[in-house]
């Protein structure tokens, strides 16, 4: 691509002088901008550059996949017992917990066939990896190592052990990108679990820090209450643990109160997250955004 | 003739590569916001010292590479890159025989003038960014700017000489 820009260039230089040259760039750039601007009109030439660039971000995380691989080979065989230990406990302690969720299930599905309304599917899950590939700093997003060729689909929902994670953004033929629910372009609709109260959760930049801005200071929330997906914006599964709140600050003046929020998940230390299509994609054999989740 | 301009495009790639690589590699979250600007710094080191090498369409080029890693808006880096390699050839006569503490003032504007680009597109689009995010790689790049034009150089120098 460079060669060729190089070459083109030398060509070109003869002909057209420098500053008409850079006139010309720059209009096809601000273009370029004003097109991707108004919302995937360009998503198939930035697929084929995707393409272009991939070989690079594999090179920049193999050496980490590598060293982390290294890791595994060498670890001693103590290490491995007592992990294997402690994950046999977990097990245990997880299975004994599904157990009741198993009951508490198919209590639900009967319950909710009494009331006439459809049972809940489970929902796909697949586990994919963060590439270890730095994107702007400041910008809560991160690259995936799955794209079209896995059904991957904008809007799709990712989750980790203990939370929503963040949604997809863009999704390139191999890779993709998410947005963390800490961006603060993001907001995801939730619903406090103690007392069914439907709210929105908007990202702040800081990947340990969520806003609800759009609460009265007479509703009813406190600090340790748990935010849980409400499941009304079409893209999240309902049900998952979202943050909990940390601080509550309501003054008299104010129409809104502050609140503030952890994350549940661990935003900035996941390597593996789980990608969800849930049961209504799966319907419809590609999600969009806007679907409506069936209560 | 020709096996030279061959081994000096060799490196001219490798050298772009590189500095792709080396805007994505992740670095601890502290150092994060003081990575330098690798590509434009590459790209003003080849259009300072062979601007028959390196055109506006390379910088552009680039530019979209950076755009399509970064996920940042497609034209936005190629904008700001064109821009600052348009400004190094336009005046490559005048400024690659300052002395080198004299080109890393110069590396700094061009690399201002870069951050100034994205940071007015960032605005008309809406997205904020910090301000040291926003500045810090000006500084770090004029800073590592004589260890890019000291490496580039000695390793031109050998190819050069070797073939």
């Amino acid at each position: 691509m460079n060669a060729v820009g190089g070459i083109a260039g030398t060509l070109g230089r003869r002909r057209i002088p420098l500053g008409l040259r850079f006139l010309l760039i720059s209009i096809v750039s601000a273009s370029l901008m004003l097109l991707d601007h108004r919302e995937e009109h360009l998503s198939r030439i930035r697929q084929a550059f995707s393409i272009l660039v991939y070989p690079i971000q594999v090179a920049v995380d193999l050496p980490f996949t590598g060293l982390r691989w290294a890791a595994r080979v060498l670890s001693d065989q103590t290490a491995l017992l007592e992990e294997n230990a402690r994950l046999k406990s977990e097990r245990l302690d997880v299975n004994v917990r599904l157990q009741r969720l198993e009951a508490l299930g198919a209590e639900n599905n009967r319950l909710r066939a009494m009331l006439d309304s459809s049972a809940r599917v489970s929902d796909r899950v697949l586990v994919v990896e963060i590439l270890a590939v730095d994107l702007a700093p400041y910008r809560q997003r991160f690259t995936i190592n799955r794209g079209l060729n896995d059904d991957v689909y904008v809007g799709q929902a990712l989750l980790d052990a203990s939370g929503v994670v963040g949604q997809i953004a863009h999704v390139d033929l191999f890779t993709s990108e998410a947005v963390l629910i800490s961006d603060p372009d993001h907001a995801l609709p939730v619903a406090v679990n103690r007392n069914g109260l439907r709210t929105i959760v908007v990202g702040t930049g800081d990947s340990s820090r969520l806003r609800l801005p759009y609460l009265t200071n007479s509703a009813d929330i406190e600090p340790g209450d748990l935010l849980v997906s409400s499941g009304l914006g079409g893209v999240f599964p309902s049900g998952y643990p979202v943050g909990r709140v940390l601080e509550v600050h309501r003054q008299p003046g104010q129409p809104f109160a502050q609140v503030i929020a952890e994350p549940a998940a661990q935003l900035d230390r996941d390597r593996e997250v789980l990608l969800v299509w849930t049961a209504e994609d799966a319907a419809d054999g590609y999600g969009s955004t806007n679907a409506v989740e069936t209560p | 003739m020709m096996r030279e301009g061959g081994g000096r495009r060799h490196l001219l790639l490798v050298s772009l590569v590189s500095a792709l690589a080396l805007a994505i590699v992740p670095l601890p979250t502290a150092l994060a916001p003081y990575r330098p600007a690798w590509v434009p710094l590459v790209l003003i080191f080849w259009a300072l010292m062979a601007p028959e090498r390196v055109g506006l369409l390379t910088a552009f080029a680039m530019g979209l590479a950076l755009d399509t890693l970064s996920g940042a808006l497609l034209g936005q880096h190629a904008l700001a890159m064109v821009t600052v390699v348009y400004l190094s050839i336009r005046f490559h006569l005048l400024i690659r025989v300052f002395p080198v503490w004299q080109l890393s003032t110069i590396v700094f504007l061009l690399l201002a003038i870069y951050e100034f680009a994205l940071f007015w597109i960032d605005g008309v689009v809406g997205r904020s960014v910090p301000i040291i995010e926003r500045w810090a790689p000006v500084v770090s790049g004029a800073l590592v700017w004589p260890l890019v034009l000291g490496y580039l150089a000695s390793v031109r120098q050998d190819t050069q000489t070797r073939i």
